[in-house]
C-alpha cells in the first residue's frame, strides 16, 4: 500500500481512493521523507481502511508520528459529516479515552531544582501512583464517581483539588458538555471509581523538564520567560473506566453495525454506528464521561504535583508560579465546525493519538490564548525531550490537528529484548536524568531508541504548516508508570 | 507455557499467540499470557481468592474475547491478578458457554514484579482458529 502513495507536497503523501476497494476519500500522510520511509507498513493498511468509513470527509489523515495501532493507526484523524450518515467508531478514539498531556509552569530554574531533584522525583513517585491496577487517594462511592464523570475537572475544583483558572486552561473547560452517566455500565464504574489521581503505565509518565525557548514572544505569552525555567509535564488518561466504556460499546457496535445499519468494515476494531443512531448517541454520551474522567484524573495529579513542590521548597504553589499552560486531549471524537471547500460544516472529528491544534481566533480557545492559537503539548520519549507548539491558521488542512508525541518505531516485545530497565536507569542518571519506575521491563519498553526522533516529528508538523514550535523541553527527572 | 509474545505485530501494543491441543487448553494459555503481560513471574501469584466465571457468547472467538476481558476487569475493579487452571466449554441453545474458577490474589508490588497495565483486549487481528495440531489464538492487547 505504501508504494501506491504519491508525494503531493514536500511533506504530504497521498494514497488515492482507487488503491483499495471501498475507499471513499484519499488517505493523506504528513511526514518528511525519512519519517514516511520509516513508518511500518500496517500504517498504510490502517489509514486506507479508515478511508472506507461512512461519512468521512476530504481525507483520512495520518500525522508525522503515525505508527500502527488497532483499527485506526496511532496518529489517525477522520472527520465525519454527521448529517450525511457519518459514523462514530470507538476504534477511532482508542480504549484510553482522552489520554492527554498537561503542562505546568514553575518559576524555578534548573540551578534551583537540581539539588532537590531526587527528593522531588521520589516524592512524586510516592504521591502519584503508577503501574498495573494502581489506585488513588480520592476515596469516593460509585455513585459519587458517576458525578465525577459528568462534571470532570469541575468536580475536582469543588473538592479543593486545584485552582479555578485550571479549568479555563483545559480543553472544554475541563468538562465536556453532554456526558451522561446513565450510558455507562456498572463494570466501567467498578474499574474507575478508585483510580482518580493515578498515572497508569505503558507510555504514561510524569516529567520534570528544563525549558529551551525557541520563540521568545510566544513562549512569554505562555508563561515561559526565565532562562533554564523548570516545568512539569505529564501524560495519562481515563484509566480502567475509559477502557471499559470503549470495550462495552465496541461490542454493542459489533452487534448492530451490519445487521441493523448494513455497514461492513475491513477490521473489526473499526466497529462503528451512525452518529445519529441510538447506539451512536449512547456511545457519544458515554465516551464524554471518559473524557471527563481523564480531565479529573489529570486535575488531581496536578494537585499532588503542587503539593509535592510546595513541601519540598517550603513555599506555596502560588508562590512557585505553578500555573497550568494547558491540557490537551489525544484520544477523542468531538463535534466541531470546520470550513470544507468554502462551506462551514459540523463534523465529528476523530483524533486517535493526535492533538487538536486550533489556530488563532477559533472558538473554544481560552480568552488569553485566542489571538495566539492553541498551545499543543508534545511528549517525547523520556530520553529525547518534548515540545510546546502552537496551532496555526494553515492547520485548517488537517481539521486543526497535529502530532501527539514521538511515535514508536519498535514493538514493546522487541524493545524488552534490546534494553534492560536497570541499565537504562543508570545510563540516564549518568546524563543527569533521574528516573523512577514501577516496572523495569516497562522502563525498557519506553527506551528512547524505541521511538522516532521527536525533533523530526515536530519539524515535519511545522514544515507542513499544521503547527509551530515554541519551546523545547529536556528531561531532568521522570516518574514512569 | 504454550504462548508467545510476538515481536512485530503491534508496534504500540502487545501481541501474543496462544495455542493448545484443545480449545480449553488454548483458553487457559491465553489467560496466562494476559497475566504474563502484567507480571514477570506468574508463579508469584498465589491462589488465595477465587472468582467464578460464567460467560456466554454466540461467537466462539468472542467468548474468548469476553473471557480475557473479564480478567482485565478484575485487575482494576478488585486489583486481582488471576490465573485460570482450567475452563469448561460447552454449548446451550446454540450459544457457546464457559465456566471456570479463576484464582489468584490482590496485586502487591512488593511481591509481584509488575510489567505493564493491560487496558483492553482489542479485536485487531483477533482470531481463534483450528490448526493441524489443535487450536491457536492471536490477540493484540492495548497497553
Amino acid at each position: 500500500m505504501r508504494s501506491l502513495a504519491r508525494r503531493i507536497g514536500e511533506y504530504i503523501w497521498e494514497i488515492p481512493p482507487t488503491a483499495k476497494e471501498g475507499m471513499l476519500v484519499p488517505a493523506r500522510i504528513y511526514a518528511t521523507e525519512k519519517l514516511f520511509r520509516d513508518m511500518d507498513e500496517a500504517v498504510f493498511e490502517q489509514i486506507t481502511n479508515v478511508a472506507t468509513l461512512p461519512g468521512i470527509v476530504k481525507y483520512a489523515l495520518c500525522m508525522p508520528d503515525g505508527h500502527s495501532g488497532y483499527g485506526f493507526p496511532i496518529g489517525g484523524v477522520a472527520a465525519m459529516d454527521v448529517t450525511q450518515g457519518g459514523v462514530i467508531s470507538p476504534g477511532g478514539i482508542g480504549f484510553d479515552i482522552n489520554c492527554g498531556m498537561r503542562l505546568v509552569l514553575t518559576n524555578l530554574t534548573v540551578e534551583e531544582v537540581r539539588p532537590h531533584l531526587k527528593t522531588l522525583v521520589d516524592r512524586l513517585y510516592e504521591r502519584v501512583p503508577a503501574g498495573v491496577g494502581c489506585t488513588g487517594f480520592v476515596k469516593i462511592s460509585r455513585q459519587e464517581f458517576r458525578r465525577v464523570v459528568e462534571e470532570g475537572a469541575r468536580w475536582c475544583i469543588r473538592q479543593g483539588y486545584g485552582w479555578e483558572e485550571d479549568l479555563e486552561l483545559t480543553e472544554e473547560g475541563g468538562c465536556i458538555a453532554g456526558a451522561d452517566a446513565s450510558k455507562i455500565s456498572d463494570k466501567a464504574v467498578d474499574r474507575g471509581y478508585n483510580q482518580i489521581g493515578t498515572l497508569g503505565s505503558g507510555n504514561h509518565y510524569l516529567e520534570i523538564q528544563q525549558a529551551h525557548i525557541l520563540d521568545p514572544e510566544l513562549a512569554g505569552r505562555f508563561g515561559i520567560t526565565i532562562p533554564n525555567q523548570v516545568v512539569v509535564m505529564f501524560h495519562c488518561g481515563s484509566r480502567g473506566f475509559g477502557h471499559q466504556v470503549a470495550t462495552d460499546y465496541l461490542q454493542v457496535f459489533l452487534r448492530v453495525m451490519q445487521s441493523k445499519y448494513g455497514i461492513t468494515i475491513r477490521d473489526r476494531e473499526l466497529a462503528c454506528a451512525p452518529f445519529d443512531s441510538p447506539e451512536g448517541q449512547d456511545y457519544f454520551a458515554a465516551m464524554k464521561c471518559g473524557i471527563n474522567m481523564s480531565f479529573a484524573n489529570r486535575q488531581v495529579i496536578l494537585h499532588r504535583i503542587r503539593e509535592v513542590f510546595s513541601s519540598v521548597f517550603g513555599r506555596s504553589a502560588e508562590d512557585l508560579g505553578m500555573h497550568m499552560v494547558y491540557d490537551v486531549a489525544h484520544n477523542t471524537a468531538k463535534l466541531e465546525r470546520h470550513v470544507v471547500d468554502g462551506q462551514e460544516r459540523t463534523l465529528l472529528v476523530h483524533r486517535k493519538g493526535a492533538t487538536r491544534a486550533f489556530g488563532p481566533g477559533l472558538e473554544g480557545l481560552p480568552a488569553r490564548y485566542r489571538e495566539l492559537g492553541q498551545p499543543v503539548i508534545i511528549g517525547g520519549s523520556m530520553e529525547t525531550g518534548s515540545y510546546l507548539l502552537v496551532g496555526v491558521p494553515a492547520g485548517a488542512q488537517t481539521f486543526f490537528t497535529t502530532a501527539h508525541g514521538s511515535g514508536r518505531t519498535m514493538s514493546r516485545t522487541r524493545a524488552r529484548k534490546q534494553w534492560r530497565g536497570q541499565q537504562l536507569q543508570r545510563e540516564l542518571e549518568s546524563r543527569g536524568i533521574y528516573v523512577r519506575s514501577v516496572s523495569w521491563s516497562g522502563l525498557a519498553e519506553e527506551a528512547g531508541g524505541a521511538y522516532k526522533n521527536i525533533d523530526d516529528v515536530v519539524e515535519a508538523t511545522e514544515l507542513a504548516g499544521i503547527s509551530k514550535r515554541v519551546v523545547r523541553f529536556t528531561p531532568l527527572g521522570n516518574v514512569k508508570g | 507455557m504454550p504462548f508467545a509474545f510476538l515481536d512485530d505485530v503491534a508496534i504500540a501494543d502487545l501481541a501474543f499467540e496462544a495455542w493448545g491441543e484443545t480449545l480449553e487448553e488454548t483458553f487457559v494459555a491465553a489467560a496466562e499470557a494476559v497475566l504474563c503481560a502484567m507480571v514477570e513471574d506468574p508463579q508469584s501469584v498465589r491462589p488465595q481468592v477465587r472468582r467464578p466465571l460464567r460467560l456466554r457468547h454466540e461467537a466462539l472467538d468472542l467468548l474468548l474475547f469476553t473471557f480475557l476481558q473479564e480478567l482485565i476487569y478484575y485487575k482494576d475493579a478488585e486489583q486481582l491478578l488471576l490465573r485460570v487452571p482450567q475452563v469448561r466449554l460447552g454449548t446451550a441453545d446454540g450459544v457457546h458457554t464457559l465456566e471456570a474458577e479463576a484464582c489468584g490474589e490482590r496485586l502487591d508490588p512488593s511481591r509481584h514484579q509488575l510489567r505493564v497495565d493491560v487496558k483492553a483486549v482489542t479485536l485487531h487481528r483477533f482470531s481463534l482458529a483450528q490448526t493441524p495440531s489443535g487450536w491457536k489464538a492471536c490477540v493484540v492487547l492495548d497497553v
